[in-house]
């Protein structure tokens, strides 16, 4: 249980940086983790999260920069002397210790005597109580992982550090797993950090999330923050998909910006925009795929004022079950893409036929456009 | 015509056995001859023909004069060389392994050239050495000896273990509070020790058996292979082949009781 509200538990990284040699794997970075939340590093691999995990838990060594732990700096201790644990990639139980040795390790190695109470308890608490005896190859990938994150556990951290910790698992698994590590942490109320490179896995898990590209944080909030209003094309990109739409800033002042996008006019609200809007200066106009409606051309007079609408040519389209996954082609956008729920479907909306996209001007942000209008795409993929 | 069609259907599936049995045959020959023979009566000095049986040699052992003296100090030598190869050698397959020093490319090549180089020129190549430094042929000289020559196997036994380990378990012994010395103790030390005990009873063995290096460096020191060498210029005593056939039963016994333990592990796992 969380007893605490001060901050001495908070993780706070302070111009930390890591090079090796001439490649710089994490740039100066600040970041601070609140005491008892659920923080998750999501990135590519190679975009420096694992790095910057391995510092906080002393495995590797800050270029520049301080870790702390609530009041103390603790950049110069070996990782066998920081309150902090880590269940590692693939697990790295000791094959030679049966379960509860395995448990059992960190609490014989800080002179605790009796353990075996508290590793039954912890063992009760990842449901593996019937396991203690196995050795670590007799139990499948999902017990392996519990064990993991009980060996761990047991040594009550500050923080627990989760390095990919359900990659190697399947997909249904997976989803069990993120609920099970959840409940774990509501239940312990320690400091998650968890890295991953699965952008649904963070959102479903963390209450606060990073996402990190080439060694830098793009953007830090909120899965819903993050999600809805995206600063950066990567961020829109890798966090689910976008549509972004080169633009040209009109006039307009309010709260509302007018852009043009070939002979369309689109409304953008200017608190959602993160691109300077000067009069003439380009813009990228973002737009989520399910955030749009579609009807086909011949009803284009029941689409509702103030809307923001493009026409276009449905391309392709895919049937998924609950949803229709339409790739309009539309002269202002070519590829666009439209997640249509399965409520009631129009018969004419097949390929070939000219329809109406139209969305909430509300629904819309605007990036800058000096940036690669593709990142993020190939590595979400 | 039929039971000939039917005799090589049989030959064809059985074929990988019949191949096996004979290697085995081939393999084991020697060992029964020698053991055979050790329930021999000769009637010369040599032990080359069957006379009829006795167990006269197995009552009596060390019935030959300086055979288990020699035997003592073969079995001397081979312990403390296989102690001392197997610690060199283990700290230097750590070294290649894990640390990136200056000389490391060199070791790493020079460590197998005791390996490859003709027994009888080292041999003699040592004798000149502890010649020159004037030190005394003998127990220790022998030593020194098969503490070089065996460091080589135990280092290639040792270094296949270590580099299949996977250096995240030590970085998880160091996360849950274990110092460098607790990490080695625990966690390093008893994965690697399958490799360190192969390294080991590879040493043992050679150390045990050398013949050509310790007859150069061995002064008047006689060891078990050289008494047996002496002895078969004036004829073979039974009791060369008791000890012979003993060392063979030890030597299935360990390979029998490792197979029962892997089986009960086996089973474990079911």
């Amino acid at each position: 249980m969380k007893t605490t509200t001060d901050s001495s538990g908070d993780v706070r990284l302070s111009g930390i940086s890591k090079t090796y040699g001439s490649f710089t794997a994490v740039h100066p970075l600040d970041l601070t983790v609140p005491e008892g939340s659920f923080f998750a590093l999501l990135g590519a691999s190679g975009c420096g999260k694992t790095t910057t995990l391995r510092m906080i838990a002393g495995l590797e060594e800050p270029t520049t920069g301080t870790v702390s732990l609530g009041e103390q700096d603790v950049t110069a201790l070996p990782p066998y002397k920081r309150p902090v644990n880590t269940v590692f990639q693939s697990y790295a139980l000791f094959p030679h210790l049966d379960i509860f040795e395995n448990v059992a390790f960190g609490l014989r190695r800080r002179g605790i005597k009796s353990v075996k109470k508290q590793v039954e308890e912890m063992l009760e608490l990842v449901q593996l109580g019937e396991q203690a005896r196995k050795k670590p190859h007799q139990l499948s990938g999902g017990q392996q992982q519990r064990v993991a994150v009980a060996r761990a556990l047991i040594n009550h951290p500050k923080v627990l550090l989760l390095d990919e910790p359900l990659g190697a698992l399947d997909l249904k698994l997976r989803r069990q797993m993120q609920l099970e590590l959840k409940r774990i942490q509501t239940e312990v109320g320690i400091t998650f950090v968890h890295v991953t490179h699965d952008q649904e896995e963070a959102m479903t898990m963390a209450d606060t999330v990073a996402v990190m590209n080439a060694g830098r944080v793009e953007q830090l909030g909120s899965p819903a923050d993050l999600y809805e209003n995206p600063r950066t094309t990567f961020v829109a990109n890798f966090l689910g998909t976008s549509n972004l739409i080169e633009a040209e800033t009109g006039s307009g002042g309010g709260d509302e910006i007018a852009v043009r996008a070939g002979d369309c006019t689109l409304l953008l609200p200017r608190a959602r925009c993160s691109a300077p809007a000067t009069a003439g200066g380009k813009v990228l106009v973002g737009v989520r795929p399910e955030k749009i409606s579609l009807v086909h051309a011949d009803d284009a007079g029941s689409v509702p004022a103030g809307r923001n609408r493009i026409t276009g040519t449905i391309a392709d389209s895919s049937f998924i079950g609950v949803s229709t996954q339409y790739v309009v082609d539309s002269p202002v956008c070519p590829r666009l893409e439209v997640y249509a729920q399965n409520i009631e479907r129009d018969a004419r909306l097949v390929p070939g036929a000219e329809v109406v996209l139209h969305w909430s001007p509300a629904h819309t942000f605007g990036l800058d456009a000096a940036q690669d209008i593709g990142a993020g795409v190939e590595e979400a993929a | 015509m039929a039971a000939v069609t039917s005799l090589l259907n049989w030959f064809r599936r059985h074929l990988v056995v019949i191949a096996g049995l004979l290697t085995l045959a081939y393999l084991l020959l020697p060992n029964v001859i020698v053991t055979v023979f050790s329930f021999n009566k000769p009637k010369g000095r040599f032990n080359y023909a069957w006379q009829h049986f006795s167990a006269d040699a197995w009552k009596d052992p060390c019935g030959v004069s300086d055979l288990c003296g020699s035997l003592s100090i073969s079995l001397r030598i081979a312990f403390w060389a296989t102690l001392g190869a197997t610690a060199l050698g283990t700290l230097i397959a750590f070294a290649l392994v894990r640390y990136r020093f200056r000389a490391r490319g060199a070791v790493n090549s020079l460590i197998f050239l005791p390996m490859a180089m003709p027994e009888v020129v080292m041999a003699a190549s040592l004798l000149t050495l502890f010649l020159n430094m004037g030190a005394q042929l003998g127990f220790w000289t022998i030593l020194i000896a098969h503490i070089m020559f065996c460091l080589s196997f135990v280092v290639t036994a040792v270094k296949a273990r270590v580099m299949s380990m996977d250096p995240r378990l030590e970085q998880a012994a160091q996360d849950l509070y274990a110092g460098p010395l607790q990490t080695f103790l625990r966690v390093t030390l008893p994965i690697a020790a399958p490799g360190i005990a192969a390294g080991a009873l590879l040493a043992f063995a050679l150390s045990f058996d050398d013949f050509i290096i310790t007859n150069f460096t061995a002064g008047s020191t006689v060891t078990f292979p050289m008494f047996v060498w002496g002895s078969a210029q004036r004829g073979t005593p039974v009791q060369i082949n008791v000890i012979g056939t003993a060392m063979f039963l030890v030597a299935v016994l360990f390979v029998l009781a490792a197979m029962a333990v892997g089986k009960r592990r086996g089973k474990h796992k079911a």
